[in-house]
């Protein structure tokens, strides 16, 4: 079982220092990731899903920033180790990122045709006119009309649905063991959405690349991935199989969350579940269970200590004072 | 042909932006028609969803209706009166009959101004133009009210924007939106921004202050899910038209236009066993700019169904079935 294990993330701490304080956007992040998956981490604004994933590719400023500790383990050796040389080498080959907003991460200035092959040259040693027929190749894989005229476009000249097909097209390019896909469809309408979701199944499945998926959206995620992180305040609160966290959600946090999302299937005529009060500030957090001012189900040990991660099931698990030793 | 149980009713709306070719003539090149040609009614005291890709005019419309941009045609009547023809004063007056909540929390309240004086300006200026007659400490009395109305502590009313989440910044909207108690409110995607937790607090809040005080919302959202929750009919607005309106609950059920059906097909549900029985109709291609005109369905470069007499007539909104129409010519022939 755990020798596909390609990604090893464990008890990752990334932690910023502003005027304010200390902000522990990521306190003990443990997740893995097996060859051909599709992991969704979902959370909403401020949980900590995006910079967990910076903080892998070690692509958190610092400062402000500072990766405070844990370990990232990529095919057994640790990327928070790694040389520069050595890190750029993963970054955009073997592990590659597309982002939420396809305008800000593709440069306006050049040609799509040449932000795509500098990756292939560098990457992958083609010599120009090779990498570009491999570009126009991976343009018509991602569903692009006309490759051979777009290519020579600009960024400005593709709608947001064919910019974020641009960026699938080079960050599958070099062939990589991993997608992170951070919010890939936030920016884009519903039904360009599901082109673009159902792009990044097929390429992965034909490509064999593992995919984080970062959403806040519960629909995504219930239709993409094998596996689910629900991070709240920085920590992944429940962790398991797609099917039972959506069937039986067992922290107090997943399960309201899910109760709040209105559903198109269902006659919604009566009154939605919502979870009372606000996120909380990250900044200076006591050690004790951030969800505790907003549960239903809060015991005193809640406001003193944080819950460890008791396994529920199997290849499940959650951290509350409900479950395991704490009940 | 008006009906005294609508408030509102919108006929023919059309709003065309012209855009310039820039340099020393700038000269006009030509116009996007954001909304052409919309009809809608919203009879007191329901909520009739706006829905559709960015884009398609929602937006637009509602400001139009709003006379935020001056309509280039068609009438907006409230309780009657079609507000693109009243002189300034009386439309000043009737927008007390109708205030407007916005999407971006963040952009939507001046930074500068105390949550007291946001919630309080309505009434300023309404008793400034002698419209309405309140004192200092009834308005003061008014804004505490709201504030505790719509959840939020009356101790906050000092308090700037900056010191608030998204969510109470979206609250301190809606209490501004109510000052005036106004019967008809617009509400331009007020929980897209906001977290999932929020957005149904946020909502609730809609439904239950339209209980209470017996509001009308025209509710414009692009989250299906979100429309179907709030709304008691819906339509459906592709490049600058209607192409649908039904009861919210028919309009799921059986959807009729080809471009519902692949926006209810193509909008996800949080359930994963659900989600892998489904079949998607994917729509291919983008949504087309809306700076020409076309002489047939606007619809038909990404229609599954298109025929012949789709590319040369524009289909109309036609009755069918009750409460539901659709334009669409697998359902009437051209005319």
């Amino acid at each position: 079982m755990t020798d596909d294990v390609i990604l090893q993330v464990k008890d990752l701490k990334t932690y910023f220092k502003l005027d304010e304080g200390l902000l522990k956007a990521v306190d003990g992040v443990s997740f893995e990731l097996r060859k051909g998956e599709t992991l969704g981490i979902v959370g909403e604004s401020g949980s900590g899903k995006s910079v967990t994933n910076l903080a892998l590719m070690r692509l958190v400023p610092v400062p402000p920033g500072r990766i405070a500790g844990g370990e990232v383990l990529f095919n057994g050796k640790d990327i928070l180790k790694m040389s520069d040389a050595e890190i750029r080498a993963v970054r955009g080959n073997k592990i590659s990122m597309i982002f939420q907003d396809p305008m800000t991460s593709l440069n306006p200035f050049l040609r799509v045709s040449t932000q795509l092959i500098e990756t292939l040259v560098l990457h992958q040693g083609l010599d120009k006119k090779a990498a570009k027929e491999k570009a126009i190749e991976m343009l018509k894989l991602a569903g692009i009309p006309a490759p051979e005229k777009r290519i020579d476009q600009y960024p400005h000249q593709f709608s947001g649905g064919m910019r974020q097909r641009v960026m699938i097209a080079m960050a599958l390019s070099c062939n990589p063991e991993i997608l992170i896909a951070d919010e890939p469809t936030t920016a884009l309408d519903v039904t360009i959405q599901a082109q673009i979701l159902e792009l990044i199944t097929e390429l992965s499945e034909r490509l064999g690349t593992a995919v984080i998926l970062i959403t806040h959206s519960l629909g995504v995620v219930a239709g993409m991935c094998d596996n689910i992180c629900v991070m709240y305040a920085g920590r992944i609160v429940e962790k398991g199989d797609a099917d039972e966290i959506f069937a039986d959600p067992k922290h107090p946090y997943t399960q309201g969350l899910i109760k709040s999302v209105p559903r198109l299937d269902r006659e919604n005529k009566q009154r939605l579940y919502s979870i009372p009060g606000q996120p909380p500030n990250v900044i200076n957090l006591p050690d004790c269970c951030p969800f505790f001012p907003r549960c239903e189900r809060a015991m005193d040990i809640c406001k003193s200590k944080y819950p460890p991660v008791s396994a529920v099931g199997r290849g499940r698990s959650v951290a509350c004072w409900l479950y395991g030793e704490g009940k | 042909m008006e009906n005294s149980d609508n408030l509102l009713e919108v006929r023919g709306l059309q709003m065309h932006f012209p855009f310039h070719a820039g340099g020393v003539l700038n000269r006009k090149k030509g116009f996007i028609y954001a909304v052409d040609g919309v009809d809608l009614s919203i009879k007191k005291g329901e909520t009739l969803g706006l829905v559709g890709e960015s884009g398609c005019g929602k937006s637009t419309t509602l400001r139009a209706i709003a006379q935020l941009h001056k309509p280039t045609a068609g009438k907006v009547l409230l309780k009657g009166k079609d507000l693109t023809k009243l002189p300034a004063h009386e439309l000043l007056e009737m927008r007390k009959d109708m205030q407007i909540v916005f999407q971006d929390p963040y952009a939507s309240l001046n930074p500068r101004m105390t949550t007291r004086d946001i919630v309080a300006e309505p009434m300023r200026i309404f008793t400034k133009a002698g419209l309405v007659t309140m004192t200092k400490t009834e308005i003061d009395e008014r804004v505490e009210q709201l504030l505790e109305r719509v959840g939020l502590s009356r101790y906050f009313k000092n308090r700037y924007p900056h010191e608030f989440s998204g969510g109470q910044r979206q609250r301190i909207g809606i209490a501004r939106a109510l000052a005036l108690k106004p019967e008809l409110v617009l509400c331009d995607e007020p929980v897209s921004a906001l977290d999932v937790s929020i957005q149904s607090q946020i909502l609730n809040l809609f439904k239950d202050l339209q209980e209470e005080f017996g509001l009308t919302y025209l509710f414009i959202a692009h989250d299906l899910a979100v429309i179907q929750y709030i709304s008691n009919r819906i339509a459906v607005m592709y490049l600058g038209v209607v192409v649908e309106v039904s009861d919210s609950a028919e309009l799921y059920k059986k959807p009729l236009h080809p471009y519902t059906q692949a926006l209810l097909s193509a909008a996800p549900i949080p359930d994963p066993a659900i989600e892998r029985k489904r079949q998607r109709i994917l729509l291919t291609g983008d949504v087309p700019s809306p700076d020409q005109r076309r002489a047939g369905c606007y619809f038909y470069d990404r229609c599954q169904h298109r025929m012949d007499k789709c590319k040369a007539n524009l289909p109309t909104l036609k009755d069918a079935g009750p409460g539901h129409q659709v334009a669409c010519f697998l359902y009437h022939e051209p005319v």
